[in-house]
């Protein structure tokens, strides 16, 4: 019951949001905004407390790796909702009733993927995601934005549709074994059972296919466009919550890959890619001078980090499963600094925001505390999961993809550095006074940052534990 | 009754190159419309035996494929006042090689993955080509009303492999592909609108202002 609830509450948010029309009702919509995202919070977390049985045939459950990004999408999109009220007041986006219904459907959406144990649910569940941030990269409906939505559509379209074919590859491959079709418990169990070559091929189209979605290279042209256009705290829940909700789906095959045994087949691709994402990353990060494209490059990159620790496997795989959530949260903080950023000057361009630590002190000292934790400085959350991952790569016997790793991420941390350093320490326009910042808009941020603060130095026992567990689900194991 | 859908099943083939060597919009989206109506009729032609839900797999396909998103398509074109697709980054001859090798490719790779069960084996390979065919024109036309009819065509290529698993997995079909098409092509419908009034053209090889 409360699985079904935490799918279909924002879902009815949604249409409530878009059926009040009138400029007049936007207090009410912003109230129902704000109150599902803490209920849906407070459902969430009640599954922590006491484990939801399966429903709908098993089609919705609550298994450890699901909860991982159902949490964090919850706590993301609290935090967001909140900066949404500061935001609206300053921003007035065209169609404020398609806003807030769009963010309430993705979460709708979102929360459908992380629960679904069907396939075919999960898949409808992301394309779902898709089309509800699509009005939303495209609130300021001009050349730009425009631009930027046709990339996004087109390319995640084809993305999800060639995931789509690699589910009807795997539903294939399962033809004549025991079981309910495509059900991931189901398929774990008959693993060895299931057709090799079909399974092989329906790997290969899904990572290309969720692949797309989250952005790892070569299929990642989309997101500085995307991330750059979109509106700061679309793009963090972009950056946090959707590109883990498409890793999600990856994760399910390659936990199903991995029960087949076929780890020596899939572990070098996810390698492959991995690499290729952090290369790059970093090609692009050094010389970039718009901030916002400087973070979908760096979520490029850890899209990377994320597969490759899943190629690697052993405690690589528990590394990664921290680093979604890392990674999730960091994104979520820089985004909606970055917003504060723009909302003042109405440019994303490095020359337009120089000395932002003296016009607005409280973004610029967290803008400046992010560039750390984002590039995975200790003591942050990043650096943890970041050097699990590294471990895992010396540990099991590929001292040169640890090298190759720690050269780029030494070229990205550079390249970000010099960006966000001269926006934050530049010398500012004259002219420029300091603002007096909104709470609504430092609130999210601060909360985020001190989340990402204590995974580094502290991981609570129940966190501990489904990491732990969701780690071995995917093959690997605990440190 | 065997030759019934291996003959549909040439045509939706001759259908994917009709698409490849026109210059002219309209009749690439008659060709894909036809493509919708041969790929709605073949669950009737598979079925061992007539069901309601093959009866209604087959309408709301032909109605989705073969009419409403054709007939969109077309009032786009009349919107847009666009008949013909300018140079294509890769020719039309070329392309239609590429087409054939497509072809060749998709039958050696549909020979190496078999089916597990007694099937049309015609099947795989046409749906194969067709997705590639469908990336061919997604990818190397200027146009994005010609972008949106490759779509169509990957999304109909994937549509003919699910017709092997449509017994075993029910409903995966209606609800995947169908749903898929009519929203992302009502999107996508509603951005070509807007790429019209915004850039007095739909040439989305024009859509280059965001670059590194």
């Amino acid at each position: 019951m409360r699985l079904i609830a935490i799918c279909v509450l924002p879902l009815i948010a949604a249409a409530v949001s878009f059926a009040l029309q009138a400029t007049r009702s936007a207090p009410i919509r912003i109230a129902v905004l704000v109150g599902v995202a803490a209920a849906h919070l407070v459902l969430v977390v009640t599954l922590w407390i006491a484990p939801p049985a399966p429903t709908l045939s098993g089609w919705l459950a609550a298994d450890p790796l699901g909860l991982l990004v159902l949490t964090l999408t919850s706590t993301l999109f609290l935090v967001t909702a909140l900066y949404t009220v500061g935001y609206l007041r300053r921003e007035r986006p065209r169609g404020g009733r398609m806003f807030v219904g769009g963010l309430l459907a993705f979460l709708g959406a979102a929360s459908v993927v992380s629960l679904a144990h069907h396939l075919a649910m999960l898949w409808v569940g992301i394309e779902a995601t898709t089309l509800a941030l699509a009005p939303l990269v495209f609130h300021r409906h001009d050349r730009r934005s425009l631009e930027a939505v046709w990339k996004y559509l087109v390319l995640s379209s084809v993305g999800i549709a060639l995931a789509l074919l690699g589910i009807f590859f795997l539903a294939t491959a399962q033809a004549g074994v025991p079981g309910r079709p495509l059900v991931i418990g189901d398929l774990v169990t008959q693993a060895g059972a299931l057709h090799p070559a079909w399974l092989r091929a329906s790997f290969l189209f899904l990572l290309v296919g969720f692949g797309t979605k989250m952005g790892l290279a070569p299929m990642h042209t989309w997101k500085p466009d995307t991330y750059g256009e979109a509106p700061s705290l679309v793009g963090g829940l972009m950056a946090g919550a959707l590109t883990s909700c498409a890793f999600l789906g990856l994760a399910r095959i390659t936990q199903v890959a991995m029960a087949a045994n076929l780890g020596a087949f899939i572990q070098p691709v996810l390698l492959g890619f991995g690499l290729l994402s952090l290369t790059v990353a970093a090609a692009f990060i050094i010389g970039q001078s718009d901030v916002k494209r400087l973070l979908a490059y760096s979520s490029v990159e850890h899209m990377g980090l994320l597969v490759l620790g899943l190629g690697l496997g052993g405690i690589g795989t528990y590394g990664t499963v921290l680093h979604v959530v890392n990674n999730g949260l960091a994104k979520g903080w820089l985004f909606l600094v970055v917003g504060n950023v723009v909302l003042a000057t109405g440019s994303s361009a490095a020359a337009a925001n120089r000395g932002v630590v003296r016009t607005l002190p409280v973004s610029g000292a967290l803008l400046v505390l992010g560039l750390f934790a984002v590039t995975g400085s200790p003591p942050f959350g990043l650096f943890l999961s970041e050097f699990t991952i590294l471990r895992a790569a010396i540990g099991g016997g590929h001292p040169w993809i640890a090298a190759a790793v720690l050269l780029l991420l030494a070229i990205i941390f550079v390249g970000m550095a010099a960006l966000i350093l001269e926006i934050a320490l530049g010398e500012p326009d004259p002219t420029a006074v300091p603002v007096r910042e909104s709470r609504w808009l430092t609130l999210g941020p601060i909360v985020l940052a001190i989340l990402v603060l204590m995974l580094g130095v502290y991981i609570p026992l129940p966190v501990q534990d489904i990491l732990e567990r969701a780690a071995v689900a995917l093959g690997g194991m605990a440190p | 009754m065997q030759t019934a859908p291996q003959l549909t099943l040439l045509f939706v083939v001759l259908s994917n190159f009709a698409v490849l060597g026109t210059t002219r919009l309209s009749t690439c989206i008659r060709a894909v419309a036809v493509q919708g109506f041969l790929l709605g009729i073949l669950p009737l032609l598979l079925a061992s035996h007539l069901s309601l839900h093959v009866i209604f797999l087959s309408v709301g396909t032909v109605t989705v494929k073969a009419v409403v998103l054709p007939w969109f398509l077309m009032w786009a074109i009349r919107e847009a006042a666009v008949r013909r697709e300018v140079e294509p980054f890769i020719g039309f001859i070329s392309s239609l090689l590429l087409g054939a090798v497509a072809l060749g490719l998709a039958f050696a790779i549909a020979a190496r993955l078999p089916l597990p069960r007694e099937q049309q084996e015609l099947l795989v390979p046409v749906s194969l080509t067709t997705v590639m065919i469908g990336l061919l024109v997604l990818t190397t036309r200027r146009k994005a009303l010609t972008q949106v009819v490759g779509y169509l065509m990957l999304e109909n290529g994937i549509y003919l492999f699910g017709l092997t698993q449509a017994e075993s997995v029910p409903f995966l079909l209606e609800v995947g592909v169908l749903l898929d098409v009519f929203v992302g092509v009502f999107i996508m419908g509603i951005v070509v609108f807007h790429i019209n009034r915004e850039f007095d053209s739909l040439d989305s090889a024009r859509l280059t202002e965001l670059q590194d």
